[in-house]
């Protein structure tokens, strides 16, 4: 039952007050339980679900419906865009110096990111603004922790400053800002070494640092999955240093981030960065949009979007589209489509995702592809003529295919039954199209991709 | 209360007086920070109503319980108060404990140190997402064994993360015990598949073999694992023997959806939760131990190689509920 989108718990409620023209204490009671439901899900704060649903909801009183909406999707447009508005912010960039070095400073707990992303950063200003970046290694604490930042210099190809774990870290970083200084270098960035917030000398070697290099930046790394103490840890590093921004790590998989929210609602101070993987090209900047979208649990669809693109053959799925529209779907074209779905699925973690998309285990994947082959080698045993009008299929065709296949009747009967259950969807999809309403039992999150089709048990 | 008693002898049979300040001392600023609001909770009331149970309710999801747990155990609590008119807030909040603490036990087993062989090398796989204390706790229970008197061997099969191979071999060296590692990028299977088999040839009691950190989204890598675990279990029967997931005391409702992926591709035998040094109570643990039965085996307490406990179910409840510091 844990994460179902928001939309999807939200549906239930809809039916019981359909029709209804305004926002009322009332009608809104159920849904912004299943809000607030969602939100610690999420991982936002529960303080600031508190809040956040006591200001929703003064804002949604007595407000119209949109013509064009339900209540519950009316509802859920209010909380996005507040979540979008709470998230944004217009001071994200990085605040560079002229003429002298910026130097940032990365902070946070142990295990959040801060040596990865200072190799993403260092990557980014390189290639990107054509920066020339110095990296300084003051984690001397952790056990190869300098190993690690200097083969990530060495891979992007920046300097770095390494004096080895028998070095006070405030002096790496003084001698690291004097290089800088005289060498030229546009930005320093500062690695530190993870800390507890309660860890008061720790706390105390940040502010040292902080007092003796000067950062424009000091930026907080915070994990995706982080849970409710997020915001405690933050607090407390804004008191002690000053933070000037934060970046959300391990985006990429699929933990919904309401810390995101609790930090931005609680402290004020803005997120930055996303970091998507664990390659140095793995940083994004921050899309507020997106964020609200993944902590309602409406799926990163932007991300999905992207992503998907890259992967599939656009004018592919154009052409089947079309054909599927404008209802000359045939058997070729389904052979063609679930090809796509099928390289979709191997993206793993993309079909996450989507809101209310059953998880695909590597079996899963496994036998979907198979049935795939198993497809193809049927379809190819048939005659254009057949493949063009499956109307066709009487039993000795079907005898036929079977034999010319190495399948059984069975098989091909599984070919054809499947492409009937994706005609019938068409059918509803232009349906959809025509009267902009949604069937009964909807077209499920895949819908305008074929219905995942290739997927068995779904 | 019958079972209660029965259940809480169960739990709290070993070495009681060792170690216990240390653990009291790590958990302590958890412990204060829960213990403390519900104390000033149940000062302030003098019998409960529906503001108690509120504030319950955010007690516990604070502590990354999670809500549907929440909700299901101050459910519970209410019903039982109703039916046996309890109104009495100190006794509502032993009445919590008890239902969280048989809630637990009723899941599946209990079991602390890693379980040897009695033959032949036990294998120990380490797994879990990036970042969590995977090396960190490998050296501390590759501590704990030695000072067991068991010979221990580390396996370096992170060979993604750059840093990673020195990191371990850093602790191997501080430890005064072998390990064996691969070239960057190498194939981490033919790794494991090395270390286990040195281990047969060189009478070790123990292997541990670390993984790099890896998002339980990424399918290809979840499926290395699976080639892992196979290409061990060719060379020991039935390794890996033990297979810990390792979650950070931080982790949010996501842990549970780490959990689950990791069992499906490795047969969990347990849970080291780390960094309960921290302020954060990691409550995620119950809701895990609830939805997949997995037990939590040790507790992670700093980063050094003695900051390492057995995780002893009644002190977390009762630090995190009752107790008064
Ligand atoms: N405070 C604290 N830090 C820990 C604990 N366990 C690990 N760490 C730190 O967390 C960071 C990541 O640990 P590491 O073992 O490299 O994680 P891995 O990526 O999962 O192998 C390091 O800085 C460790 O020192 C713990 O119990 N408490
Ligand atoms: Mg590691």
């Amino acid at each position: 039952m844990a994460f179902e989108s928001l939309t999807e718990r939200l549906s239930g409620i809809f039916k019981k007050i359909r029709g209804q023209a305004r926002l009322t204490e009332s009608n809104m009671e159920d849904m912004l339980k299943e809000i607030r439901v969602a939100l610690l899900e999420a991982d936002v704060n529960y303080k600031v679900v508190k809040e956040f649903t006591t200001n929703v909801k003064e804002k949604a009183l007595g407000q119209d419906v949109l013509s064009k909406l339900n209540p519950s999707q009316m509802l859920v447009k209010i909380v996005h865009d507040e979540l979008i508005e709470l998230l944004g912010s217009d001071d994200s960039e990085i605040k560079y110096q002229t003429g002298r070095p910026t130097i940032i400073m990365l902070v946070g707990l142990q295990g959040s990111g801060k040596t990865t992303t200072a190799g993403k950063l260092a990557y980014l200003l390189k290639n990107k603004l054509k920066k020339k970046v110095l990296l300084a290694a003051c984690d001397v604490y952790r056990p190869a922790a300098i190993d690690q930042l200097d083969q990530l210099a060495k891979s992007v190809g920046v300097d770095i400053v390494n004096m080895g774990t028998k070095v006070n870290p405030v002096d790496i970083a003084k001698a690291a800002k004097k290089k800088a200084y005289d060498e030229d270098y546009h930005v320093l960035i500062i690695d530190t070494a993870g800390r507890l917030q309660i860890d008061e000398a720790l706390m105390d070697e940040l502010n040292n640092i902080k007092r003796d290099v000067e950062p424009q930046e000091i930026l907080l790394l915070v994990d995706a999955a982080a849970g409710q103490d997020a915001v405690n840890v933050a607090n407390a590093f804004n008191d002690k240093i000053s933070l000037t921004g934060c970046i959300m790590s391990k985006l990429d998989g699929d933990a919904r981030g309401g810390a995101a929210l609790s930090i931005r609602h609680m402290t004020g101070v803005p997120i930055k960065f996303t970091g998507v993987g664990e390659k140095v090209t793995d940083l994004d900047i921050f899309h507020p949009d997106r964020m609200a979208d993944r902590i309602l649990g409406m799926g990163d669809v932007m991300t999905l979007v992207e992503k998907a693109q890259q992967e599939l053959d656009e004018k592919e799925v154009k052409h089947s589209m079309n054909k599927m529209m404008s209802g000359s779907f045939d058997l070729n074209d389904m052979l063609a489509q679930m090809k796509q779905v099928n390289k979709l699925g191997s993206l793993g973690g993309l079909l996450k995702l989507i809101p209310g998309m059953p998880k695909i285990t590597p079996e899963q994947q496994e036998m979907a592809e198979r049935e795939m082959r198993n497809f193809e080698v049927i379809i190819n045993s048939m005659t254009k003529e057949e493949r063009k009008h499956p109307e066709l299929f009487k039993y000795s065709r079907k005898q036929r295919v079977a034999n010319g296949s190495g399948k059984t009747m069975q098989d091909v009967n599984k070919v054809l039954k499947k492409y009937e259950q994706m005609k019938e969807m068409m059918k509803k999809m232009e349906q959809y199209r025509k009267t902009g309403k949604m069937p009964p039992g909807g077209l499920g999150g895949m819908g305008g991709m074929g219905g995942l089709g290739g997927f068995p048990g779904m | 209360m019958g079972l209660i008693a029965f259940l809480k002898e169960k739990f709290s049979k070993k070495n009681k007086d060792t170690k216990v300040d240390k653990y009291q001392e790590g958990l302590s600023k958890s412990r204060k920070n829960f213990s403390s609001k519900l104390n000033s909770l149940s000062e302030r009331y003098k019998t409960v109503n529906q503001d108690y149970f509120d504030e319950l309710e955010q007690i516990l999801i604070e502590s990354d319980a999670g809500i549907s747990f929440t909700l299901n155990v101050i459910e519970d609590v209410l019903n039982q108060s109703k039916r046996d008119h309890i109104t009495d807030p100190k006794q509502i909040n032993e009445i919590l404990v008890d239902k969280m603490f048989v809630g637990y036990a009723e899941k599946g087993d209990i079991q602390n140190d890693v379980v040897f062989r009695e033959n032949g090398p036990t294998v120990l796989l380490v797994v879990g997402v990036n970042g969590v204390g995977k090396t960190t706790t490998i050296a501390k229970l590759a501590y704990r064994y030695i000072n067991q008197g068991k010979k221990v061997l580390l396996v370096a099969a992170d060979t993604f993360r750059a840093g990673a191979v020195e990191q371990l071999t850093t602790w191997a060296e501080r430890l005064k015990i072998d390990i064996v590692t691969g070239k960057p990028e190498s194939d981490p299977a033919s790794v494991a598949f090395d270390g286990v088999k040195k281990a047969k040839e060189n009478n070790i009691d123990l292997v541990i073999v670390d993984t790099a950190g890896r998002l339980q989204t990424k399918n290809n890598l979840m499926l290395e694992l699976g080639k892992i675990k196979r290409v061990m279990g060719k060379e020991i029967e039935g390794a890996p023997h033990e297979t810990f997931l390792i979650v950070d005391a931080t982790t949010g409702q996501n842990g549970v959806v780490q959990a689950k992926a990791f069992k499906e591709v490795t047969d969990l035998t347990g849970i080291v939760i780390t960094k309960m040094d921290g302020t954060s109570k990691g409550g995620i643990i119950l809701a895990i131990r609830d939805e997949l039965g997995v037990p939590v085996r040790f507790i992670g307490l700093g980063e050094k190689m003695d900051d390492l406990e057995e995780f002893d179910l009644d002190k977390y409840l009762y630090g995190l509920c009752v107790e008064n510091n």
